[in-house]
């Protein structure tokens, strides 16, 4: 239980201080609607990157990539590394010319004059293809942005709880169980919701980078005393036990040929290349060149990153488990008996890993009758193990910091599609600036308010996490194909990347509702038509959802564009890669994006290696 | 306008590594504080990093303020 000491109370509030600082700094500029959802498109290409890198740390992955190091070990550190950075230096090498609209080059808006460039996602996809797909995708991307956020605060409020952080607040308000844990979620959210109301995409982009260095600041002190305490590499590595490197009892249990294909292409594809949630980042950048040193930048420091979130897990698990304990010692002839009590919980975990308690504080038994494990407690479990008063408050920080940069970033990126994709193009075409002004700041709350009531949904079902990857396999992985097709096949059609957007959809609920995995029940797990198979584990069905997803949406999207009569080259002009303007390369060959993409591959490539 | 990011950056982490250092001078001799840390003052060492950090990237930031002001006149 941390009590908190002052300076604890010191850096958090610091840091809540800085946070809306920057909202309040920026309000002035906030003068029209691309100030606000766009910050003014002036942003340099590392504040672009570091952005994208805080707004992808999110509650869910921060603590789900503790989690992934528990469960399975070393090998998540090339699943995590490999399978998002290739996809990011896609995105900056080949989808940020076409997404940031290279019209708006200096060079080329001459000739072109009252050349919109995209503002969203499903803007590119209303200009590229049609209204209709730009209307679905808006809409189910709202929707989406608003279930994640909302997932995200409960899941982040569910830890601070169980740190006991707002115990004191909660005492003096008398407050009861419920009303803790409404209070952990509410108030990062109020937060977020000021600074963002303040100062729009700017406010949320400049906080993503204080967060990010948070992350850094506030976990790596922890790793480096874990690793100090398990005994160094080769410590950590002798408590990672053999079987997890055999490939036929890999935990994991998807086969590592899916496990890459899967994992690198369609999952990091699908998050990096389509997600308007960290993409928005990067279309803010002041010119094209920025926006595609973005997602590169961030793929650059994603490598460090991986290896400061994974670590806390396995060393977690390599550290012994607690235990109740008697010490008996003598002390000028009086006898002391010292008593540590430990939670059965938590004695029927793995290391630092708790099992999952029920309402009674027993441990939860799997159906092989072993405890099931509370792996997202791995890295919370770490800071409160290692980090001294002070530290601790810097841990605290950084774990509350992910949170918000996760959730401004899903209500910033509500707000835009909102006010562009369904509110100025369906409902007031010729609103004024000043109106859509108006209208993106209610968005804002708008979204938060959705999200606050996701995040209270999530409280009432058992396991709200399951359902982001069934999620991310209706929405992401099809649009993932829609977009794939329109950056580059001149072909495809509006009525193709419809048709595939919802052959993709309906195929991964499909998928879904046919295979259930080992152990589990029908549900939100899967298994809720018929259960026809039985993948090895979640991660496995998810994996495989979101490829079906992908596979069907790219289909059927490139067979009905083929049926279908396609758009003229003019109207493509700057929309498909093969028509964008490119600068003349005037740099030598290795300060090229390419290069720097090459180099920065070859890094995870080989740090990866070191880890399996 | 938008101002040099890196200042704010810089001046919350110079904020932050001050308090730290500050505490970790403080608590030096205190053995309880640091018994998770294995005896290590963390706060002290990872205070002065963080301090050294803010200051550097505060520099970065009021140069680059600076150049930005200079380009709008």
């Amino acid at each position: 239980m941390p009590n908190l000491a002052a300076p604890d109370s010191l850096i958090l509030l610091i840091y809540g201080f800085f946070m809306l600082t920057a909202g309040f700094s920026l309000k002035p500029a906030m003068t029209n609607s691309q100030q606000f959802m766009q910050a003014g498109r002036a942003m340099p290409g590392w504040l672009c990157g570091v952005a994208m890198l805080g707004a992808s740390l999110g509650s869910l992955e921060v603590l789900g990539m503790g989690a992934a190091g528990a469960r399975y070990g070393l090998p998540s550190v090339a699943f995590f590394a490999l399978g998002s950075i290739p996809a990011m230096l896609f995105a900056g090498l080949y989808l940020m010319p076409v997404f940031y609209g290279s019209n708006s080059l200096a060079d080329s808006s001459a000739q072109k004059p009252g050349a919109v460039a995209a503002r969203s996602i499903p803007e590119y996809l209303g200009l590229r293809f049609d209204r209709k797909t730009r209307a679905l995708n808006a809409l189910m991307f709202a929707a989406m942005s608003a279930f994640g956020a909302g997932i995200a605060l409960y899941a982040m409020a569910r830890v601070f709880v169980a740190l006991h952080v707002f115990d004191q607040v909660a005492i003096t308000l008398n407050l009861p169980p419920t009303g803790t844990l409404l209070l952990a979620m509410a108030l990062p959210a109020a937060l977020v919701l000021a600074y963002v109301l303040l100062g729009g995409l700017g406010a949320a982009m400049y906080n993503q980078a204080l967060q990010f260095c948070l992350i850094i600041a506030g976990l790596l002190p922890m790793v480096l005393l874990g690793l100090k305490r398990i005994g160094g590499w080769s410590g950590l590595k002798a408590t990672v036990p053999a079987n997890s490197f055999h490939p036929g009892t890999h935990p994991m249990g998807a086969g590592v040929v899916v496990l890459a294909v899967g994992a690198g292409f369609v999952l990091g594809g699908a998050t990096w290349c389509t997600d308007f949630r960290l993409l928005q980042a990067a279309m803010a950048a002041k010119n094209v060149e920025a926006a595609r040193r973005g997602p590169m930048i961030a793929a650059a420091l994603r490598v460090f990153v991986v290896i400061v979130l994974i670590l806390p897990g396995l060393i977690a698990v390599g550290l012994p488990t607690p235990h109740t304990s008697i010490v008996i010692h003598n002390d000028n002839g009086v006898i002391y008996h010292e008593i540590t009590v430990v939670p059965p919980a938590v004695e029927a975990g793995g290391g630092l890993v708790p099992a999952k308690a029920d309402t009674d504080g027993k441990p939860v038994k799997g159906a092989d009758g072993h405890a099931v494990l509370d792996y997202a407690m791995a890295t919370p479990n770490m800071l409160l193990q290692f980090l001294p008063a002070g530290l601790l408050g810097l841990g605290l920080t950084a774990l509350l910091a992910c949170l918000m940069g996760g959730v401004a970033a899903g209500v910033t990126s509500f707000s835009t599609v909102f006010t562009c994709d369904i509110f100025q193009a369906f409902l007031a075409k010729n609103a004024a600036d000043k109106r859509l002004l108006a209208v993106a700041r209610w968005a804002a709350v708008g979204g938060m308010m959705l999200s606050f009531a996701a995040a209270c949904a999530a409280m009432r079902f058992d396991s709200p996490l399951d359902a982001i990857l069934l999620v991310f396999a209706v929405v992401n992985a099809p649009l993932f194909a829609a977009l794939l097709l329109g950056a580059f096949w001149r072909r495809a059609t509006g009525h193709g990347a419809f048709a595939g957007l919802i052959a993709g959809a309906a195929a991964a609920l499909l998928h879904h509702g046919l295979s259930l995995p080992r152990g589990e029940q029908p549900g939100i797990q899967g298994g809720w038509i018929t259960v026809l198979h039985h993948p090895s584990s979640d991660l496995a069905l998810g994996l495989g959802t979101a490829m079906l997803a992908f596979l069907v949406s790219l289909l059927v999207a490139a067979a009905v564009s083929l049926f279908t009569n396609a758009a003229q080259a003019e109207e493509l002009n700057g929309l498909v890669f093969s028509l964008t303007a490119r600068p003349p390369s005037i740099w030598a060959w290795w300060k090229r994006p390419e290069a720097m993409a090459a180099a920065i591959l070859l890094a995870a490539i080989a740090v990866s290696l070191i880890f399996i | 306008m938008f101002y040099d990011p890196r200042i704010s950056l810089g001046m919350l982490f110079t904020l932050i590594g001050t308090v730290l250092t500050a505490f970790g001078l403080a608590t030096r001799s205190n053995a309880d504080v640091y018994s998770k840390s294995m005896g290590i003052d963390a706060n002290l060492c990872w205070g002065l990093v963080l301090l050294v950090f803010g200051i550097l990237v505060l520099t970065l930031g009021r140069r680059g303020q600076m150049k930005q002001e200079k380009i709008k006149k």
